[in-house]
């Protein structure tokens, strides 16, 4: 996995509440057997009209959110379906950086899997920034994983919390399986006492 | 202090704790199904690695396959995904329910079904309704395809401690209202998010009068109040549920098994980080008029105006799912009418819910251009209800009688609703699209879908005839 230090980019908004994993990727494009080329069908019902033709009142296809790769997102982003779809869309697109006042628990895991950075703010604070931006007082964010802060570029630097280990693994990179292997031998002595009815039969 | 059930499985279960309080989690039950697990299985052969704990491990194909000929898959990109599902379970020596199997089915309907989830197991699957086995008192969740893949090779998860909340839910159910309704009420009290990070104990009076199906659908939908996970602590309904299915423990072992279940209960001074008490008392069927689970009424009501909502940002959601869904402020539920009926779904696609409408449709037609579908959760549910004749009754009443699968809960396989169009769904998700692009879904119970169906438009189940008599809630579930 590509490790998240330091990173740097241009913010697209997306000021909608409750966006869940259909809508991030919707369910007739989760039938590929590769992780790839999802970032194609990113939103794609909001995206694209029904012509095809792309929906010009989509946050994402605003011209100063062309090339983003940090989202400004709302309260409790990516619920609904467990799909990692989700995060491989958002990340093929672009993003790698997700900001929002809350997230869902499976996406928010998924994200770290992925090497995508969910950073959880305020929500007040998520709505000045997301006020700021709407008017054009800036472009974009660096986000500094390492000293746990974000910076917009006109100076707005809000600190954010990220559970140690899951920091850890982003900062280097790490393999969650490589890692866990390491302890083959407790696994192994776990597996020796289990009960009865863990077990199947 | 005591320990609370979540507390106990949890201990139950760590294999290691790291300082950063990180724990490594041992999974007793991985459950796989052709979508999620792909990309899982290509991780593990291309790093060389193999399944740990493959008599752990059960998969079966529930999501893409057709529910008309299950055989006849002609979107090429979904049968792909079902034969590397075949192809995959047979590389790493995983046992599979397929096509052929008498035991196929909707992943959360199986694993109960065949006896895989008992109480005090921990259950993953890639796929967020996993939430439902909690109704075993076992600690189950959804994890992502990285995670799969994790405990694939390990047979173990990194997870952090969740938080706990207990609902207790007082009270008796009125007749005509079942289960659905109280989880739906439930989200629509307390919003979609109001479990995150959290993990449910459903306690209180009402439990002890469900059945385990009952219990299996407040449970499935736990993941749409943002919970980690929902549980119920083991009764003797959910050991004799367990009693004799394949897959349980047997003979001594079964004695030794009773005997630790019955330990799996919250300790009488076990705290909670949260407690909430519901009145289940006075509820009323519900129906969801909006683009999510949380945003539903009472039948007897009507679709509110965004002007009400607290905040801006909420106004705005709620005048978008309105939109989108054609819904004008002040409608009353049972004004709106319904083109399509799905029963079905791993909320509510059980003998049960199957024999419950059944009992509502005995005997009446499906209004005039409403198409019905049934469409059982699994091989096995499918075999229990032809052998009671409820197919007969929806057959005569104008319904499809399907093969078991997923169906339209997601339409990811043949059968989806057109733009614009409205389906009853007893499914657990209304989110834009859901059942097919431009698709509006309006979640109920089995009950409520079945006199939509017949009705053509949403209406009070309670005012169909027999419904007093016995209750359709409870004298056709038991
Ligand atoms: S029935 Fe619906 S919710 Fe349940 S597993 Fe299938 S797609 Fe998911």
């Amino acid at each position: 996995m590509e490790p998240l230090v330091k990173h740097k980019g241009r913010v697209a908004l997306l000021s909608r509440v409750n966006v869940d994993t259909d809508q991030i990727i919707p369910k007739q494009f989760l039938k590929r057997i590769e992780r790839d080329g999802f970032g194609e069908f990113l939103f794609f019902d909001w995206r694209y009209l029904s012509s095809g033709e792309p929906n010009p009142d989509f946050e994402l296809n605003a011209e100063r959110a062309q090339g983003a790769s940090i989202l400004l997102a709302d309260a409790n982003f990516g619920c609904g379906s467990s799909r990692e779809h989700a995060v491989w869309a958002l990340s093929d697109y672009g993003f790698r950086v997700v900001i929002a006042p809350s997230f869902a628990d499976i996406f928010f895991n998924n994200c770290f899997k992925n090497g995508v950075l969910p950073v959880v703010i305020p929500q007040d604070v998520r709505d000045e920034l997301a006020a700021s931006y709407a008017a054009e007082a800036w472009d974009a964010i660096t986000v500094d994983l390492e000293n746990q802060v974000l910076v917009t570029d006109h100076g707005l630097s809000v600190p954010f919390d990220v559970d140690p280990h899951k920091k850890h693994m982003l900062l280097n990179g790490l393999d969650d399986i490589g890692l866990t292997l390491q302890f083959d031998e407790e696994i192994s002595g776990y597996e020796a006492r289990r009960q009865v009815y863990q077990l199947t039969y | 202090m005591g320990k609370t059930l979540f507390d106990k499985i949890w201990d139950a279960h760590v294999v290691k704790t790291l300082e950063d309080g990180q724990s490594l989690l041992y999974i007793d039950l991985h459950l796989v199904h052709e979508v999620t697990s792909p990309q899982a299985f290509a991780g593990l052969r291309m790093a060389g690695r193999s399944v740990r704990q493959p008599n752990a491990t059960f998969a079966t194909m529930d999501h893409n396959i057709p529910t008309d000929n299950p055989y006849d898959v002609r979107d090429q990109i979904a049968k792909k995904q079902i034969d590397t599902l075949i192809e995959n379970c047979r590389e790493f020596g995983v046992q599979l329910a397929d096509l052929d199997s008498p035991h196929q089915g909707i992943v959360h309907v199986i694993g109960p079904e065949l006896g895989l989830t008992v109480p005090g197991k921990t259950i993953v699957c890639g796929d967020s309704h996993t939430s439902t086995h909690g109704a075993f008192g076992a600690l189950a969740f959804g994890i992502g395809t990285s995670e799969v893949e994790h405990v694939l090779a390990t047979q173990c998860l990194w997870q952090t401690r969740p938080k706990t909340l207990r609902i207790q839910l007082e009270g008796s159910l009125a007749p005509g209202v079942t289960s659905k309704d109280v989880i739906l009420a439930l989200i629509a009290k307390y919003g979609v998010n109001f479990g995150t990070g959290h993990v449910i104990e459903f306690a209180g009076s009402l439990i002890p009068t469900l059945t385990m199906e009952q219990r299996m659908t407040i449970c499935n939908m736990s993941i749409e109040a943002g919970a980690r996970a929902g549980l119920m602590a083991p009764d003797d309904t959910t050991i004799a549920y367990v009693k004799d299915r394949p897959h349980a423990p047997r003979g001594e072992q079964w004695e030794q098994a009773v005997a630790l279940w019955r330990e799996l209960k919250s300790d009488d001074d076990a705290v909670f980080d949260r407690d909430i008490v519901f009145d289940v008392t006075q509820l009323s069927p519900q129906v969801t008029w909006g683009t999510n689970p949380g945003m539903g009424a009472d039948v007897n009501g009507t679709v509110p105006d965004p002007a009400t909502a607290p905040t801006p940002v909420e106004q705005r959601a709620l005048a978008a799912a309105l939109e989108y869904m054609g819904l004008e402020p002040g409608t009353k539920i049972t004004d709106i009418p319904v083109q399509h009926v799905f029963i079905g779904s791993c909320t509510n696609a059980r003998i049960e819910d199957l024999r419950l409408a059944a009992s509502v449709v005995r005997g009446r037609k499906v209004a005039n251009g409403v198409r019905a579908l049934v469409v059982p959760g699994s091989k096995q549910v499918k075999r229990q209800a032809e052998s009671e004749g409820l197919h007969e009754i929806f057959l005569a009443a104008g319904f499809e009688w399907r093969e078991p699968g997923c169906s339209m809960c997601l339409g990811m396989n043949p059968d989806i609703i057109p733009a614009g169009e409205r389906c009853a769904s007893t499914s657990n998700r209304n989110f834009e699209g859901r059942q097919g692009r431009g698709a509006r879904t309006h979640l109920v119970s089995p009950a409520m879908a079945a006199a939509a169906a017949l009705a053509g438009r949403f209406v009070d189940v309670r005012e169909f005839a027999g419904v007093h008599q016995g209750g359709v809630a409870h004298g056709a579930a038991r």
